[in-house]
C-alpha cells in the first residue's frame, strides 16, 4: 500500500444536534422571519443542511429596536465587570463547544476541519477571553477617560471566517458597552445561530445580541436603520464603498475591512524552506478565502527558480478532499458563484500570458472544488496581479532590489497585508517601515491574534480590529468641559459606567442639534 | 536538478567540486555559511503541524509494522554485558512471542566490545549488511563523548569492525565543529569511513551522530548535516541518546530537508536515523509521515531510516497488539529484554 494514502480519518458529526429551521434570533428567542426562508448547503457535497429565515424590513426593525431597548435598559447601566463576565462566559461556552462548533463550521463554510479545529474556533474563543478582560478597563482604551460606547451596532459579516468575524465584531462591541445586530453572510449562517444558542446558555440579556440571516439586502436594510449607531462591515470593496455611500450624511460610525491583493516579498537570503511553508499559508489557507492572503508572491530574481521548484514539490503533498478528514488541507469553495470568479480570473491570467500551474489531485465529483495554483510569468499589469481572486490561486512576480521589492508591493489599490522573508533582521524592518499595509508579517504569514490590531490602508478599509485599537472603533470620548451640567444633572445614578453611557448619548444629541 | 553532472562524480570529488577546493576551514565555512539559513519558529510550526496528521486503520497498522521494522534497538550501559547482549538479541529476532508474524527490529545496536556477543546470539539470522535478518550495530569513536585522539577513535572503529559489526555510528567532534574547525571535523569523517573498510574490500555501514543537543541551534544542525554527507556519511544521525534534549521532531525535519536537497543535488540518497527520546507508536507515527511528507515514502526502509530506541519497541507491540485483538492489555503482556 502507499502509505500516503491515508486511510480516511473522518470527524464524527455525532456530536452535532442541528435543526431543520432556523429561525432568527431578536431579543434572546429566536422567531420566525418574515422574508422568504433559504436552503444552506454544504459546499462540498452541495447537499442542503438546514433552512435559513430571511429577515425582512419589519424584522429589521424589531431586532433594532431590540438592541436600543437592551442598550438603554439593561448593557449600558452593567459595570464593566459585569460585561466582562458574560464576555468570560461566552469563551468558556465557545471552548465547551468548540469540537461542535468546528464541525458545523466545516459543514457550512467547506474549509478544512483542521482549520476549525486548530485556527478558527480557538481564536473565537481567544477574542472573547481578550476582550473580556478589556470591559472593565476601558479608560486605557486610549480614548480618554470615562469613555463612552456607542449605542446599536449594525455589523455585517463575511463568509470566509464565519464565526471567526463574529467574534470579531461582537466581543470588542460589547466590552465597550454596546449592543448588536448582527447578520451573518448568506451562504455561511449557521455557526452564528449556533453562537445564538450559546448565549441563551450564558444567559446574556435579552436583545443585547441580535442574531439576523438574509442576504445582501437584509444587511442594507440593516445598515441603512436610522436606529444604528454605528456600522462595522466585513466583506467586498465593491459592498464597503456602497455602505460608504449609504451612511454618508448620517452620524453613523463605521469601519470597513475590505479587499487585499498582499504581497509577500521573498529575499534571496530568505530561510527558504520555511519560506516556502508561508507561501503555502498565504495563499493556500483556507482555499485563499483570506482577504489578507499572500496572494502575490514577489520573489527574488536570483532564487525565482529554486523557489519555484520547492514551492511546487510541497504542493504537491496537498490534500484536497473531505473538509471533514482530519488530513484534509485544502477543502471546498464555499460557493458556486465564488468557484466560477476564481475560473474566470484564472482562465483569463493564461489568456494574459501567464503560466499556470496546479498540483495534481483529485477533484470530487460533487461540491465545489479547486486545485491549488500558481501562475508564473506574471506581470504587473495583469488581472491576476491586481484582482482578488479569493481563491487558491498565487501570482509570482519577480524583483531584483528592496527598492523594487517595495514598489511593486505597494502598486496596489489594497493596502491590507504584506509578508517579507529574509534572514537579515535590519533589512526586514527597513522594509515593513515602506510597505503600505495594515499587517506586515516578518518570516511567517495570516498569523492572527486578539491583541493585535488588524486592519487596512487604502481599498482595504479603514478602522482597525483587534487590540486596544479595536475597542476604540466602539467608543467614543467622554463628553468634555462645555457639557459638564449634563453630567452633573446626572449624579443619581452612582455607576461610572452609567454617567459614561448616558454622557455619550447626550453627546450624540448635542452634536445633531449643533449639526 | 538530479541529472547535475555531480551525480556522475566519486563522492569525495564530489564533495571537493562542491567547497570549491580543498577541505580547508575556509572553504568549509563559506559553503556551509552559504546554505539557506533555518527559521526556527517556521520550522517548529510545520513539524507541529505535520504531527496533526491523523493515521488510522489500515495505515495505522502499515505504520506499526514499519516502525518495528525500522528500529535499531538498543543497549547502552556502562552495565552491559553477553548476557544482557544475548537478551536483547533475542527480543530483536521474536520481538512478540504471542504473535510470530510480528517483524525483526532492523538492527541491534550496541558498545564495540559487545559485537561479538551479538554477533554470536544472532548466528543465522545475522543479516549481514544484508536485509534478511537482523544487522549490528557499534557506536564507536569514543562514544559518546568523542573525546580521544583521533588513533583511538580509527582503532575502536576497526575493533568493531572487525567483530563483525555491520554499521558504525560514529560521533562528530562537537568541540571542533562549535569552535569552527569544520575541516577537522571533516577529515574525522573521512577516515573513520576508511576505517569501516573490511579486510574483503567491503564497508560497513557509517552513521554520523551530530548530537544536535549540543550543537545547540537549528542553523548548526544543518550546517553540520552538509558537513557528515560531504565527508562520506551514510546515515546522519541525530543523538547519542545520552545528551537532552535528544532527537525531536524538527531537528528531524531539518535533516530531511538536507537529505532531500542533496537528493536533488547529486541523486544520491542519505539515510536519517533520529535517536533518543521517540517513546511511543504515537511519536513515531508522526516521524513516518514526516520522513514521508518530506523526503517521500521510498525513506521508509531500512536502508534509508532508522530509530534508535529501547522502549519504543514495546509500546509499538502494545498498539500492535490493540489492533489485533481490539482491546488494551498492559505492560507484562510484552517481553522485556
Amino acid at each position: 500500500m502507499k502509505f500516503l494514502d491515508y486511510a480516511p480519518a473522518p470527524e464524527s458529526q455525532a456530536l452535532l444536534n442541528l435543526k431543520s429551521d432556523y429561525g432568527l434570533f431578536i431579543n434572546g428567542a429566536f422567531t420566525a422571519g418574515r422574508g422568504t426562508p433559504f436552503h444552506t448547503i454544504n459546499p462540498a457535497t452541495e447537499q442542503q443542511i438546514a433552512m435559513i429565515a430571511t429577515a425582512n424590513e419589519t424584522d429589521v426593525d424589531a431586532a433594532v429596536s431590540a438592541a436600543r431597548h437592551a442598550y438603554d435598559g439593561v448593557w449600558s447601566r452593567l459595570s464593566g465587570s459585569d460585561r466582562g463576565k458574560y464576555l468570560f462566559r461566552i469563551a468558556r461556552l465557545v471552548q465547551e463547544r468548540a469540537r461542535e462548533l468546528a464541525v458545523a463550521e466545516t459543514l457550512d463554510n467547506g474549509k478544512p476541519i483542521k482549520e476549525t479545529r486548530d485556527v478558527d474556533i480557538p481564536l473565537v474563543a481567544a477574542w472573547f477571553f481578550y476582550y473580556a478582560g478589556w470591559a472593565d478597563k476601558l479608560d486605557h482604551a486610549g480614548v480618554g477617560p470615562n469613555p463612552a460606547s456607542l449605542g446599536v451596532a449594525a455589523q455585517v459579516i463575511p463568509w470566509n471566517f464565519p464565526l471567526m468575524m463574529l467574534a470579531w465584531k461582537i466581543a470588542p462591541a460589547l466590552a465597550a458597552g454596546n449592543t448588536v445586530v448582527l447578520k451573518p453572510a448568506e451562504t455561511t449562517s449557521l455557526t452564528a445561530l449556533l453562537f445564538a444558542e450559546i448565549l441563551q446558555q450564558a444567559d446574556l440579556p435579552a436583545g443585547v445580541v441580535n442574531i439576523i440571516t438574509g442576504d445582501g439586502s437584509t444587511g442594507a436594510t440593516l445598515v441603512n436603520h436610522p436606529g444604528v449607531n454605528k456600522v462595522a462591515f466585513t466583506g467586498s470593496t465593491s459592498v464597503g464603498r456602497a455602505i460608504a455611500r449609504s451612511i454618508a450624511g448620517t452620524d453613523k460610525k463605521l469601519s470597513l475591512e475590505l479587499g487585499g491583493k498582499g504581497a509577500n516579498i521573498v529575499f534571496d537570503d530568505a530561510p527558504i524552506d520555511q519560506a516556502v511553508e508561508g507561501i503555502v499559508r498565504g495563499i493556500f489557507f483556507n482555499q485563499g478565502h483570506v482577504c489578507c492572503a499572500g496572494s502575490r508572491l514577489l520573489v527574488q530574481e536570483s532564487i525565482h527558480d529554486d523557489v519555484i521548484d520547492r514551492l511546487k514539490r510541497r504542493m504537491q503533498t496537498l490534500r484536497l478532499g473531505d473538509p471533514l478528514d482530519k488530513n484534509t488541507d485544502i477543502g471546498a469553495i464555499n460557493s458556486a458563484e465564488q468557484l466560477a470568479r476564481i475560473r474566470e480570473l484564472s482562465d483569463l491570467g493564461e489568456q494574459e500570458g501567464a503560466e499556470r500551474w496546479s498540483a495534481d489531485c483529485e477533484i470530487p465529483a460533487n461540491g465545489f472544488w479547486f486545485a491549488p495554483t500558481i501562475f508564473t510569468n506574471v506581470s504587473t499589469s495583469h488581472r491576476i496581479a491586481r484582482d482578488e481572486i479569493f481563491g487558491p490561486v498565487l501570482s509570482v512576480l519577480t524583483f531584483r532590489t528592496p527598492a523594487e521589492a517595495v514598489a511593486k508591493a505597494n502598486n496596489t489599490p489594497y493596502g491590507l497585508s504584506a509578508g517579507i522573508w529574509s534572514d537579515k533582521g535590519s533589512r526586514i524592518l527597513a522594509v515593513a517601515d515602506k510597505l503600505r499595509a495594515g499587517v506586515v508579517w516578518a518570516n511567517t504569514f495570516n498569523q492572527f491574534d486578539p491583541s493585535s490590531p488588524f486592519g487596512g490602508y487604502k481599498e482595504s478599509g479603514y478602522g482597525r480590529e483587534g487590540g486596544r485599537h479595536g475597542l476604540a472603533a466602539y467608543l467614543k470620548p467622554a463628553v468634555r468641559s462645555g457639557s459638564r451640567s449634563i453630567i452633573a444633572a446626572d449624579h443619581r445614578t452612582p455607576s461610572v459606567t452609567k454617567k459614561s453611557a448616558s454622557a455619550g448619548k447626550k453627546s450624540v444629541s448635542a452634536e445633531k442639534a449643533a449639526k | 536538478m538530479t541529472n547535475s553532472p555531480l551525480a556522475t562524480y566519486q563522492p569525495d570529488q564530489r564533495a571537493l567540486a562542491l567547497i570549491g577546493g580543498e577541505a580547508t576551514d575556509a572553504n568549509l565555512r563559506r559553503y556551509l555559511h552559504g546554505i539557506p539559513g533555518i527559521d526556527a519558529v517556521g520550522l517548529e510550526a510545520r513539524a507541529a503541524d505535520l504531527g496533526t496528521r491523523s493515521i488510522k486503520t489500515s495505515s495505522k497498522r502499515w505504520a506499526i509494522d514499519t516502525i518495528i521494522g525500522l528500529i535499531d534497538l538498543t543497549t547502552l550501559e556502562g552495565a552491559d554485558t553477553p548476557g544482557k547482549v544475548r537478551s536483547l538479541v533475542a527480543k530483536a529476532l521474536v520481538p512478540d512471542p504471542g504473535d510470530p508474524g510480528t517483524p525483526r527490529v532492523a538492527a541491534v545496536c550496541v558498545y564495540g566490545d559487545m559485537v561479538g556477543s551479538a554477533v554470536s546470539a544472532l548466528g543465522s539470522a545475522h543479516a549481514a549488511g544484508g536485509t534478511d535478518g537482523v544487522n549490528v550495530a557499534a557506536v564507536a569513536t569514543a562514544f559518546p563523548s568523542g573525546r580521544a585522539s583521533l588513533a583511538i577513535k580509527l582503532a575502536d572503529v576497526r575493533e568493531a569492525v572487525a567483530a563483525g559489526a555491520d554499521e558504525i555510528d560514529m560521533v562528530i567532534d562537537r568541540g571542533a565543529f562549535l569552535a569552527g574547525r569544520f575541516g577537522q571535523v571533516y577529515d574525522e569523517i573521512v577516515a573513520v569511513k576508511e576505517a569501516c573498510r573490511r579486510a574483503d574490500g567491503s564497508m560497513a555501514h557509517l552513521k554520523v551522530i551530530l548530537e544536535t543537543g549540543e550543537l545547540n541551534t537549528y542553523d548548526n544542525v544543518r550546517r553540520a548535516s552538509w558537513l557528515a554527507i560531504l565527508a562520506g556519511g551514510d546515515f546522519i544521525k541525530t543523538s547519542t541518546g545520552k545528551v537532552a534534549p535528544a532527537a525531536t521532531l524538527p531537528v528531524t525535519l531539518s535533516m530531511l530537508e538536507v537529505v532531500r536537497d542533496w537528493h536533488r543535488l547529486t541523486g544520491v540518497r542519505i539515510g536519517v536515523k533520529p535517536a533518543g527520546g521517540i517513546r511511543t507508536s504515537k511519536d513515531a507515527i508522526k516521524y513516518l509521515v514526516t520522513v514521508a511528507e518530506t523526503v517521500g515514502e521510498e525513506w521508509l526502509s531500512p536502508r534509508l531510516f532508522r530509530f534508535g530506541a529501547s522502549s519504543l519497541l514495546n509500546d509499538v507491540l502494545l498498539q500492535r497488539q490493540k489492533m489485533t485483538t481490539g482491546h488494551y492489555s498492559g505492560p507484562d503482556y510484552v517481553t522485556i529484554d
